[in-house]
């Protein structure tokens, strides 16, 4: 489910496959439709109010189906009426539209030139953190572990960073523990698989016995889907084949060079890698696991704690910023402002193609998928127990895991669930959901079930 | 006779540039497009993918490139986006001052050094350690105890650049001749102005020869430090474009820093050539 979907809406379709009104072929349209109307008649602070209740209405009622007998037992606007007598939204709204006085308006915020980075970079050029009354400047870092050093170093105040790297961080996996906090993601999808031309007959992972793979990160999406969809398929990530940590425009030119048979990257390099005609895309990795999360926003805890006010304007200029961009019919514009040197430094073709999902796959087709890449802040925290299951089966960290416990500590879905404590609530342990990879349904609630249940996996 | 060899030299030298422009641009030729596409696919994929043309640029793509830098040095389009200028000024000024923090530090301990055998001998063994350390395995200590990536990048080119400095320094003193020394003594002149009036000028050319090895190290050094820590300099520029795999503004950019190399070394070899003195 999408933050953007309106969860006070019992029709709303739970599952793919036409729409709620059946109108609409699919439920993309059906919401473009809408949008189109409310939009008309919403504000932004209308907007701000349906994000915030949103949020409480998910915490409450974690589990699809029961938000929804509730939904259908009571209807929405007795259940929207119904909560605010027990959680003040209004003032939660107000809250977090408003804030108090900015501690500190001149900030800084690293970010690495993929387009996963959209929302953070698209913020700056198209005046969403200037209407929230902060002059942030993007600044475009050499790697992942300078991201983490300068934001460590506190030059930079924010940044962008691969979803798994503030649990490793805040885990000292990989550096020194410090607690870090990831109050959005920025991306869902995003990625795929790109192989080598010569490649082009060998589209069976079983036949990619030593093939030699390339991914950003070792704490990345990347890594974890490439090693998941190279196990599911019988082939062991770390004897069968080679993975080694690439930078990405680097991916690229090994790829034409010959030095790798492919990569499981980001984009705009994957699309990159077709335009220059050095590569095909394999599979984009939401079809291993639709609506994964990739890359991230992310602070330390030190700045969310001290400077309050500050960091939420700028969590709310990310939030707009992913909105607008979640938005089909933005995306050509957001390809045009975010393509200069002074961002992603890229043809505004390729990037077009990713955003829009309509792209040369590098074999002569013309595929359509309109939610190649799509945005979406909520995070979930069931996505960091399943981050930390992934780095448990491939020997990144040892031992007994407090999984939910570092997920709450660092994935800040639980801001709502701050705020309810304050109310003198007590909020529900979840803010999870349920999902599957590669057809197999995870659980949040038995990480160590589901991390036996893999054949494949490092022996520790 | 003079004249006229370098008039050779500088006919050969042209006859070589324009040679290698020749196999460069004969290298760089655009093969026919190989496959057949439809012309929606064809608007979705670059040139190298439709019309066969190189991913290596031809010296022709380089200079019309070249050109358009060279006609807006300084523009400054936000944080990440500033003219190749601006990008040299900048790492000019940390290489400035790493150096002369260097020549701070190195000049007097070379002096030191060489003036006493002792002192000499006690910190041979850490000097021969820590001169071959590469700037990058300087960086990430660097950036981890400093914490503030422009300084970083200021000690990697001063951890680098003092080494050269200061065992030229001491070699220099150290070798100064012993009868200029003893003249100097008979005559009872203090030790601090001895040191001024005689090793100094008897030992600047050494001196210089070891600043002039170190200038060069530091313009190698800041490179690969802005590469990594990016932000601005011509380093970072450098790796822009490589992340953009614009290999003809990385070709225009590897120019630039061997230009720059080059003033940065004459500049140096002249004021060597000041202080030399026949004897």
């Amino acid at each position: 489910m999408s933050t953007f979907d309106n969860p006070f809406d019992p029709n709303r379709r739970l599952h793919a496959g036409g729409c709620s009104c059946g109108q609409h072929v699919s439920e993309a349209e059906h919401q473009a439709a809408q949008l189109q109307v409310q939009s008309a008649i919403e504000s932004e602070q209308k907007r701000y109010e349906g994000v915030v209740a949103s949020a409480v209405m998910r915490a409450i009622f974690p589990q699809d189906v029961a938000r929804r007998a509730f939904l259908k037992s009571v209807g929405a606007a007795t259940a929207a009426a119904a909560l605010s007598q027990f959680f003040p939204l209004k003032t939660a709204t107000e809250a977090f539209a408003q804030g108090g006085p900015l501690e500190k308006k001149d900030l800084k915020v690293g970010f690495i030139p993929i387009t996963c980075a959209t929302p953070i970079i698209m913020a700056a050029p198209m005046g969403f953190y200037a209407k929230n009354g902060l002059n942030v400047e993007v600044i475009k870092t050499a790697g992942w572990a300078v991201i983490r050093d300068k934001t460590i170093n506190k030059e930079y105040d924010a940044a962008h960073m691969l979803s798994p790297m503030p649990l490793a961080i805040t885990m000292g996996a990989g550096s020194n523990p410090i607690p870090y906090t990831m109050p959005a993601v920025e991306n869902i999808n995003g990625q795929a698989i790109t192989l080598s031309i010569k490649h082009k007959d060998k589209r069976n992972p079983k036949d990619w016995k030593g093939f030699k793979f390339a991914v950003p990160f070792d704490y990345s999406m990347h890594n974890y889907l490439l090693r998941y969809y190279l196990a599911e398929h019988g082939i062991d990530p770390d004897t069968d084949v080679q993975i080694r940590a690439v930078p990405p425009p680097e991916m690229v030119a090994n790829l034409r060079a010959d030095n790798i048979d492919g990569f499981l990257g980001p984009d705009p390099m994957n699309q990159r890698a077709v335009f220059d005609g050095a590569g095909f895309i394999h599979i984009l990795t939401k079809d291993i696991w639709e609506g994964h999360p990739c890359c991230a926003f992310a602070a330390s805890k030190e700045f969310v704690t001290t400077m309050p006010n500050t960091y939420g304007a700028l969590l709310k200029s990310i939030i707009e910023a992913t909105a607008y961009a979640h938005k089909a019919e933005n995306r050509k514009e957001i390809a045009a402002a975010i393509a200069p040197a002074n961002y992603l430094n890229q043809p505004p073709i390729v990037l077009e193609q990713i955003l829009t999902g309509t792209f040369a796959d590098g074999l002569g087709n013309i595929v359509q998928q309109p939610n190649r890449v799509d945005f979406d802040p909520f995070p979930w925290q069931s996505f960091a127990v399943w981050i930390m299951t992934q780095m448990k089966r491939w020997g990144q960290i040892k031992g007994d895991i407090d999984y939910a416990g570092i997920a709450a500590q660092v994935y800040l879905a639980t801001d709502a669930a701050k705020l309810m404590k304050e109310a003198g609530l007590t909020p529900p342990a979840a803010t999870t959901k349920s999902f599957s990879v590669m057809g197999k349904t995870f659980d949040p609630a038995k990480p160590e079930d589901y991390l036996a249940s893999f054949k494949i996996r490092k022996a520790s | 006779m003079t004249s006229s060899l370098r008039f050779r030299a500088a006919v050969v030298s042209i006859v070589l540039f324009a040679a290698f422009l020749g196999i460069w641009h004969l290298a760089t030729r655009p093969t026919a497009a190989t496959t057949t596409m439809s012309p929606e696919y064809a608007k979705l994929m670059g040139l190298t993918a439709t019309q066969g043309k190189s991913a290596m640029p031809g010296p022709s793509d380089v200079g019309a490139k070249l050109w358009e830098h060279l006609r807006q040095p300084f523009y400054d389009n936000g944080p990440n986006d500033k003219g190749l200028g601006i990008q040299l000024g900048y790492s000019i000024a940390r290489v400035g001052l790493g150096y002369l923090l260097a020549v701070i530090v190195a000049i007097p301990l070379g002096f030191l050094i060489g003036m006493s055998p002792l002192i000499s001998r006690a910190i041979d063994p850490f000097i021969q350690i820590l001169k071959p350390i590469s700037p990058l395995a300087w960086m990430p200590l660097a950036l981890y105890t400093i914490k503030d990536s422009s300084i970083s990048a200021i000690f990697v080119i001063f951890i680098c650049s003092v080494w050269p400095m200061l065992l030229n320094t001491a070699f220099g003193v150290a070798a100064v001749r012993k009868e200029w020394i003893n003249v100097a003594r008979t005559l009872e002149v203090g030790t601090v102005r001895r040191a001024f009036t005689v090793i100094l000028p008897a030992a600047a050319p050494t001196i210089l020869t070891g600043m002039r090895i170190s200038i060069g190290i530091a313009w190698l050094v800041i490179v690969a430090a802005e590469m990594l820590v990016g932000g601005t300099g011509i380093g970072y520029f450098v790796w822009n474009e490589w992340n953009n795999l614009s290999i003809t503004n990385v070709i225009i950019a590897i120019l630039m820093i061997g230009i720059v190399g080059m003033l940065l070394d004459q500049i140096l070899a002249r004021f060597t050539r000041m202080v030399t003195f026949p004897e």
